[in-house]
């Protein structure tokens, strides 16, 4: 799974760094940041990054799964 | 010391002349339909605002009233996003709909940036605030906040019934925003009177409000002068100190940023504060898990923000169009209700019901879109901190007297009054 935020969305609410902050961090303005390499989620963080992605109230948090199948969850 | 010449005249030349804007008549008395004759100024409304956006979402989702110079309540969360998102057709220049416009030359930077401003001004001018109001930035205000909410209840030792609005909720964001701008904690209750008149008060004749909102000018002015005698580390000096494309920013904008940063911290977190415990004293169940489980509190918090929204914002509309279906005519009033998106079932699962570990919650609660609330993570932090305090230390708590309990008139939510048996 990798996770990525759509910064023309993004504005600062912290709920995935509330929920998940071992994946996300925040920068000097409080907009999201990843804090994994290439927004690969490891395995056994993958519910939190589902958990931001459906909290995010502007859906800026993208969730895909694996890129060959290109099923994307916002 | 160099002195600093903006703020050398008195205090009328902080805000533009009042006088400049427009006035409406003012229609009040009993709602006719709510469908066509809305007014969020009555007592009907404080008590069963949610009921009537129930109602409406069903009936008639985009309501009209021809109160206040004209005004429109869009009450389904996918036609309140649609407003917060269209900055081409909706104008922040006035956010509190009644009875005065703010003049249209303020645009787009209006009287309070950036709550009152448009883009592309509003970018810079958040932008200014945004790192003061971090989560990291406002976590350095816990431990007094803790502390503070700790004193509030050794007051109410020996009570048997307490106001949890008036004696506990209100008093914490009042003191959390007096100590980030700088100004002295015992000048407090007099916050309080700025609040209700810049959002309550909203029928009262013209030279009545613009009176009351002097004396909030004229009080910022005496600490503006005072810091720049005795600059120090808090967000008053960091605005006389603030530069916006290379230049100190005008006096109105210091002004109307402190006015605002005063304004809307207050009522707002009281609100949510007083409706959380509101809801807790009238679900024993919810309030016993809460006591238990302190792991599940971040959680019920988002969702008292989310079914007990306090804020509702307006815009106005920037030329006549036709949107969605209705006539909206340039100057109309759109109120934008983040607290009526929040419960549209389209939305939101069971959206009625109040699910304190709700895990799925993308609530609105804060605003969408450009205007976010500068001050949620304050906010959060606050409402957290209250309900950790309130309940490890007075975990026993019901409605002394239900029918006592009044709710706020207006844009701004919550319980004004809130006997609680405590113990
Ligand atoms: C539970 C408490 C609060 C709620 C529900 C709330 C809600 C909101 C909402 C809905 C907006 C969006 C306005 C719009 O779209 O026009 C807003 C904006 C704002 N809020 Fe809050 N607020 C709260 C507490 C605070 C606090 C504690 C502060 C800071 C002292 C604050 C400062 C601001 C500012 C500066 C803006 C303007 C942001 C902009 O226009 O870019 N708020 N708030
Ligand atoms: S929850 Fe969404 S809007 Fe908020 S910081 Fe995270 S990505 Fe940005």
């Amino acid at each position: 799974m990798r996770i990525s935020i759509d910064p023309s969305l993004c504005q600062g609410h912290g709920r995935c760094y509330d929920l998940a902050p071992d994946l996300f961090g925040a920068d000097d303005e409080g907009y999201a940041t990843l804090l994994v390499p290439d927004g690969r989620v490891p395995a056994d963080l993958e519910d939190g990054a589902r958990l931001a992605a459906a909290n995010c109230p502007e859906s800026a948090v993208l969730v895909l799964r694996d890129a060959v199948t290109e099923e994307v969850t916002r | 010391m160099s002195v600093d010449d903006r703020f050398t005249s008195d205090a009328s030349t902080l805000r533009s002349d009042p006088a400049l804007g427009t006035f409406s008549e003012i229609v009040s008395g009993p709602v006719r339909d709510w469908a066509t004759d809305f007014s969020h100024t009555g007592e009907e409304w404080a008590r069963g605002a949610i009921g009537i956006w129930d109602d409406l979402r069903q009936r008639c989702p985009i309501a009209h009233t021809e109160r206040f110079g004209g005004a429109w309540l869009p009450t389904r969360y996918e036609d309140v996003a649609a407003v917060a998102y269209d900055t081409e057709h909706f104008s922040s220049r006035g956010i509190i709909a009644g009875n005065f416009r703010p003049p249209r030359a303020l645009a787009p930077v209006g009287g309070t940036p950036p709550i009152s401003s448009d883009p592309p001004f509003h970018h810079d001018a958040r932008k200014l605030l945004l790192p003061a109001f971090t989560k990291n930035a406002v976590g350095r205000q816990e431990e007094s906040t803790r502390a503070f909410c700790a004193s509030l209840v050794d007051g109410l030792a020996g009570r048997d019934v307490v106001d949890a609005a008036a004696d506990y909720a209100q008093h914490i964001p009042v003191r959390v925003i007096a100590d980030m701008l700088g100004f002295p904690p015992e000048d407090g209750p007099r916050f309080r009177r700025f609040v209700e008149n810049a959002l309550e008060g909203i029928d009262l004749p013209p030279e009545e409000r613009l009176a009351r909102s002097s004396r909030l000018f004229e009080y910022l002015l005496v600490q503006i002068r005072d810091h720049l005698e005795h600059p120090r580390e808090d967000l008053t000096s960091y605005l006389l100190e603030a530069e916006l494309h290379g230049r100190k920013l005008e006096p109105a904008h210091v002004a109307g940023t402190m006015a605002l940063l005063l304004i809307a911290g207050i009522d707002t977190t009281w609100s949510a504060i007083g409706a959380s415990l509101w809801h807790l004293a009238g679900h024993p169940e919810d309030r016993r898990r809460l006591v238990a489980e302190p792991g599940l509190r971040p959680r019920a918090v988002e969702e008292f923000l989310r079914a007990y929204a306090p804020v509702t914002m307006a815009r106005l509309v920037k030329d006549d169009v036709t949107w969605r279906g209705v006539e909206m005519k340039a100057e109309d009033w759109v109120l934008l209700s983040f607290p009526a998106a929040n419960r549209d079932p389209a939305q939101f699962e069971r959206a009625g019901e109040v699910l304190i570990d709700r895990q799925v919650n993308r609530h609105a609660a804060f605003g969408l879109g450009i205007h976010r609330c500068v001050g949620s993570h304050l906010a959060r932090m606050e409402l957290r901190v209250a309900l950790d305090v309130w309940l490890d230390r007075v975990p026993e708590f019901s409605l002394a007297d239900p029918a006592a309990v009044r709710w706020s008139t207006g844009q701004i939510r919550g319980p004004r009054a809130l006997p609680l048996r405590i113990g």
